[in-house]
């Protein structure tokens, strides 16, 4: 006969080695979702180079007024999921991080001496260079991740990125604001030459 | 040329060969009838299309709204039925992927898609979407409450979003529709990038 306490003991141990074995999880819930969705919606504003290019499109929207401040942001994120889709797909874009680097220069440029193109023109040049940025995004997807809510949340703040440039460049209104948005306008340019001098160097 | 070819018969087999349909019903504690409206609202592929069509009925008005309202939660049930009595052939991500990045695009063009379309459209994205939550919930058990959760849920994004849209003004809210149409519809084709980059 089994002394009372070992029993208890013997007990505690098959509990303890319950508790620690993990039963196969077979339901149910998708995992990772809430990750996939930060970690995309944190990748864009991972890069100075994405966030400044992003917040000029908005700004040269907000400089060209309408219908050029919602047209560059509703053809931007489309173009550049298509720029995605080809890194994702492997085919190969020479340049791209000096595209992304030119992307700044030009887009910056055209803010701070507010060149106004024809509407159409405006568009082909940001879905040019939404080409390079969403390239870049495509081949950087990480595996493990829920792969549609990580899309959701690169695009969400691509957009909202654009967002801060149009509200920024509401300011554009007043004369002291129009000087300021030329001036950031110049800062981003300048940066993109920063940005290509470290892609050619 | 030949590259492009190849690449062709990879995406259509990826199509139409069903992937194993995994089960992810949550667990509610509530029972199958709010396991299924949470299966709609932690589904991300369901959930875009519902809203993309949404918008899309919205955008086109009250009669495309009437008509995406009922045709699409209707056909969401038959194809949930369908697929809890096939599930073999149900697990379709890059179609379903396709549907609401399609649907995206429409509304970010704010195409002219005339009432009938879009109800053609609601049924085909119920019938596809419902194919495949059918075939995920059947090894719960309960299909019929569990699909019965998701087509209310279903019914009452698309009452709620489509009602609204229809009742904006011109202006900057229905470029916000728009807007958002082309996250999904940009959404949509990052996630078929990476399917079919699976798939390879």
């Amino acid at each position: 006969m089994r002394h009372p306490r070992a029993r208890g003991a013997s007990r505690i141990v098959v509990a303890t080695i319950l508790a620690l074995v993990s039963a196969v999880a077979s339901a149910h819930q998708e995992s990772g979702q809430a990750a996939g969705f930060l970690a995309g919606l944190a990748h864009p504003v991972s890069g100075m180079d994405h966030v400044l290019a992003m917040i000029a499109v908005g700004l040269w929207g907000a400089v060209l007024g309408p219908p050029a401040i919602w047209v560059l942001p509703v053809a931007f994120p489309v173009v550049m999921a298509f720029g995605g889709l080809l890194g994702l797909l492997g085919i190969v874009l020479p340049g791209v991080e000096v595209g992304i680097a030119v992307s700044a220069i030009v887009l910056g440029a055209m803010v701070a001496t507010e060149v106004r193109p024809p509407v159409a023109l405006a568009a082909v040049i940001v879905a040019f260079f939404a080409i390079f940025h969403g390239h870049a995004h495509g081949r950087e997807l990480p595996e493990g991740t829920s792969a549609l809510l990580y899309s959701l949340g690169f695009v969400v703040a691509t957009g909202l990125l654009h967002a801060v440039g149009i509200v920024l460049g509401v300011a554009h209104r007043w004369p002291a604001g129009r000087q300021l948005v030329r001036v950031a306008g110049g800062g981003v340019a300048l940066a993109g030459l920063l940005f290509l001098w470290r892609a050619i160097a | 040329m030949k590259s492009i070819g190849g690449f062709g018969i990879l995406v259509a087999a990826s199509a139409i060969a069903p992937a194993p349909a995994h089960a992810h019903l949550v667990e509610t504690g509530f029972g199958a009838f709010y396991d299924g409206i949470a299966h709609v609202a932690v589904t991300p592929a369901d959930l875009l299309v519902v809203v993309a069509l949404a918008l899309l009925a919205g955008q086109r008005g009250t009669r495309a709204a009437r008509h995406a309202l009922f045709a699409l939660p209707i056909a969401w049930f038959a194809g949930g039925i369908i697929g809890a009595r096939w599930p073999a052939m149900a697990a379709l991500p890059l179609l379903t992927t396709l549907s609401f990045a399609i649907a995206g695009a429409l509304v970010a063009l704010n195409a002219s898609v005339r009432d009938l379309g879009v109800a053609a459209l609601a049924v085909a994205a119920g019938l596809l979407h419902g194919l495949v939550n059918g075939a995920t919930m059947a090894p719960a058990g309960s299909v019929g409450l569990a699909l019965a959760g998701a087509v209310s849920a279903i019914f009452f994004v698309t009452a709620l979003l489509s009602a609204e849209v229809t009742a904006l003004p011109t202006g900057w809210s229905r470029i916000v529709v728009r807007v958002a149409g082309s996250w999904i519809a940009a959404s949509g084709l990052l996630m078929f990038g990476w399917l079919v980059r699976s798939a390879g």
